[in-house]
């Protein structure tokens, strides 16, 4: 009897003060509710852009250009077919140039640089790329294929200020996933007498394609929102074109100019075109997904 | 019999070299960029001097006084509240995910959060100045007004586009990077640790307070600082949110400007000195950047060695936050 009263009483004293489990409340409860506070933008931003988007949206919203004609409401502003083409061909070409030059990096990083000191600095050099604002890359651009040309604006320059913007998302997240590559892969090939660039292509690339397939796809939706770089490197024009060699709407560039406008009609463009754009991006967003999902590594 | 014929090794030795190229090719990138720059940024130093130009308070394109000080201001104050009101709502929700939660809510609110990283900041512009700004106005005069006892935030007039305003779609907009290299560095916690701190008896918070956030502190603070950096670059939505207002403010809810929306505001017409006033401006918040992701790096290795008891084995930074960097799509 009294050794049970004992360890019961032992046992008290582990129990917790009622001080400790107030502090251990009131710390889960303010998590919880920075929890919520960082969903609130997100439902805030999703229900508005639904709203005000979805209004906007008509067939003829996406097949006709914008017009300069901004004063009259209704129909006559037009839509933003010019734009999505624009955002299309731009990204497009965007990834077509900084995708090889990325994964090349990479390569060069995991199988031949590793940590030598000339590899480590260039890892240190694409985080540094990673930090620069994307419009002092505009800057860039205009510097060397504006000014230095001696031309003007056109679609394939914001391309290139673009693609300097993907490159590092490219380069470190094609790092990351060819890392992953199991050593004994590369080492059972190269014991059975392939050369390294047989290695390279015939053993390493094919198991780590659909992982740099996902990350290829987060820096093209990333690149897709990107206003700054475009602001002096493509520019704005209403007229849906073909030809990157000249000027090239986008969607980013025509919500900004539409954002300052005072007519309502031209921001309700603006909420329209912002949908549209955030559909485009959570669209690459989800293959993304679906396509690391499959992988086997990672 | 087993050596290679030179023939047979030329593919191999090409795409080395071939590989190696391209790797000089993005450092020589970086110089060319950084000399062009400076270049076209000289007559703007010239005529003001580089601390005339970074301190001098006085930006007037009229009368071509070019003084960066309310710009420099603009992006210091955005940028710092950002990281106020960004950072403990980042960690907060990274705690919550990797510890707290339900397993079976995990995956849904990871992902709710990296759907933040997904929307283009134009859009965030959008919203801010057509739905938070407006509707935020009036609580925003209520603080100013009751807080006027404070200089620089209390008094004066709210303005529709001010400082308050930006910082927050800042914040928002830093959420999911910070978000999700705490994340990824507080998954790499032992559960050894926790198991030991929860066994000696410790609760949830004190195992979280003992175990966790020691463990993750520099990976943290690299988070964090990797969002400062995206808070200073970010342009459109603060153009949009900020009001381009060259003077200096001295009312933390008044409008102001910042070095990024300078440049994307006055590029277009921007003709002679202030083009090179704005160049200039692109070559501070180059600089800037880089000094916050130089001091990131430096925080994140000192606090590695600080934490060393609690993080042997702890990745490396650098990885990590390539890793969340890709995670959170940005």
């Amino acid at each position: 009897m009294s050794a049970h009263g004992a360890s019961a009483d032992r046992l008290a004293r582990f129990a917790l003060s009622p001080a400790r489990k107030r502090k251990d409340r009131l710390a889960q409860g303010l998590i919880l509710a920075g929890t919520a506070i960082a969903l609130v933008p997100l439902v805030l931003i999703i229900y508005y852009l639904l709203h005000k988007g979805l209004g906007a949206w008509s067939s003829s919203f996406f097949t006709t250009d914008p017009t300069g004609n901004t004063f009259f409401g209704g129909s006559s502003i037009g839509g933003i077919k010019s734009a999505i083409l624009g955002t299309i061909e731009i990204v497009a070409l965007a990834s077509a140039i900084s995708v090889p030059i990325g994964i090349g990096v990479a390569i060069w990083l995991v199988e031949y640089g590793r940590s030598s000191w000339f590899a480590n600095t260039v890892r240190f050099f694409v985080d540094v790329l990673t930090g620069v604002p994307s419009i002092v890359f505009g800057l860039f651009v205009y510097i060397v294929l504006v000014v230095g040309t001696g031309s003007t604006y056109a679609g394939y320059k914001g391309s290139i200020a673009l693609a300097l913007l993907m490159l590092p998302v490219v380069i470190r997240s094609a790092e990351v996933i060819l890392l992953l590559v199991p050593a004994a892969l590369r080492e059972s090939a190269l014991a059975l007498g392939a050369p390294r660039w047989r290695v390279i292509f015939n053993i390493v690339l094919p198991t780590a394609l659909p992982g740099m397939v996902t990350g290829v796809l987060l820096a093209v939706a990333r690149a897709a929102g990107e206003t700054a770089p475009l602001l002096f490197t493509a520019a704005a024009t209403l007229k849906t074109s073909f030809d990157l060699g000249g000027f090239m709407n986008s969607l980013p560039v025509q919500i900004y100019k539409d954002v300052t406008s005072p007519t309502t009609a031209v921001v309700n463009r603006a909420w329209g075109a912002a949908l549209t754009l955030v559909v485009m991006i959570l669209l690459l967003n989800l293959i993304a997904r679906l396509i690391a999902r499959r992988s086997r590594l990672a | 019999m087993l050596a290679r014929s030179p023939l047979a090794r030329l593919p191999d030795r090409a795409l080395k070299y071939g590989l190696t190229a391209l790797a000089a090719l993005i450092l020589a990138l970086i110089v060319y960029f950084f000399i062009r720059l400076v270049g076209e940024a000289r007559p703007a130093f010239a005529k003001e001097g580089v601390p005339g130009f970074v301190f001098g308070n006085d930006w007037n394109v009229g009368a071509e006084h070019f003084g960066a000080l309310p710009l420099l201001v603009g992006t210091m104050i955005t940028s710092a509240l950002a990281l106020l009101i960004g950072v403990p709502v980042a960690v907060a929700a990274a705690v919550y995910a990797t510890e707290l939660c339900p397993l079976r809510l995990r995956a849904p609110l990871t992902m709710l959060v990296e759907l933040l990283a997904a929307v283009p900041s134009v859009v965030y512009g959008l919203w801010g100045i057509f739905f938070l700004a407006p509707k935020l106005q009036g609580a925003e005069q209520w603080l100013a007004d009751r807080l006027s006892f404070i200089p620089f935030i209390g008094g004066g007039l709210v303005t529709i586009p001010n400082y308050f305003i930006t910082g927050l779609i800042l914040a928002i907009m830093i959420l999911p990077i910070v978000s999700a290299i705490s994340r990824e560095v507080m998954a790499t916690v032992p559960a050894d640790h926790k198991e030991a701190a929860l066994g000696l008896g410790a609760t949830r918070w004190e195992m979280i307070r003992l175990a966790v956030l020691p463990y993750c502190r520099s990976g943290i603070v690299g988070g964090a600082m990797l969002g400062l950096g995206r808070a200073i670059g970010e342009t459109i939505a603060v153009t949009i949110l900020i009001g381009d207002s060259p003077t200096l403010s001295h009312h933390l809810f008044n409008q102001g400007y910042s070095l990024a929306a300078v440049i994307a505001n006055e590029f277009g017409e921007a003709q002679g000195v202030h083009r090179s006033a704005l160049f200039a401006a692109g070559l501070v918040l180059f600089v800037l950047t880089l000094l916050v992701n130089g001091v990131a790096r430096l925080l994140v290795a000192r606090a590695a060695r600080g934490s060393s008891s609690g993080a042997p084995g702890a990745p490396g930074a650098s990885d990590m936050t390539a890793v969340a960097d890709t995670a959170a799509g940005t």
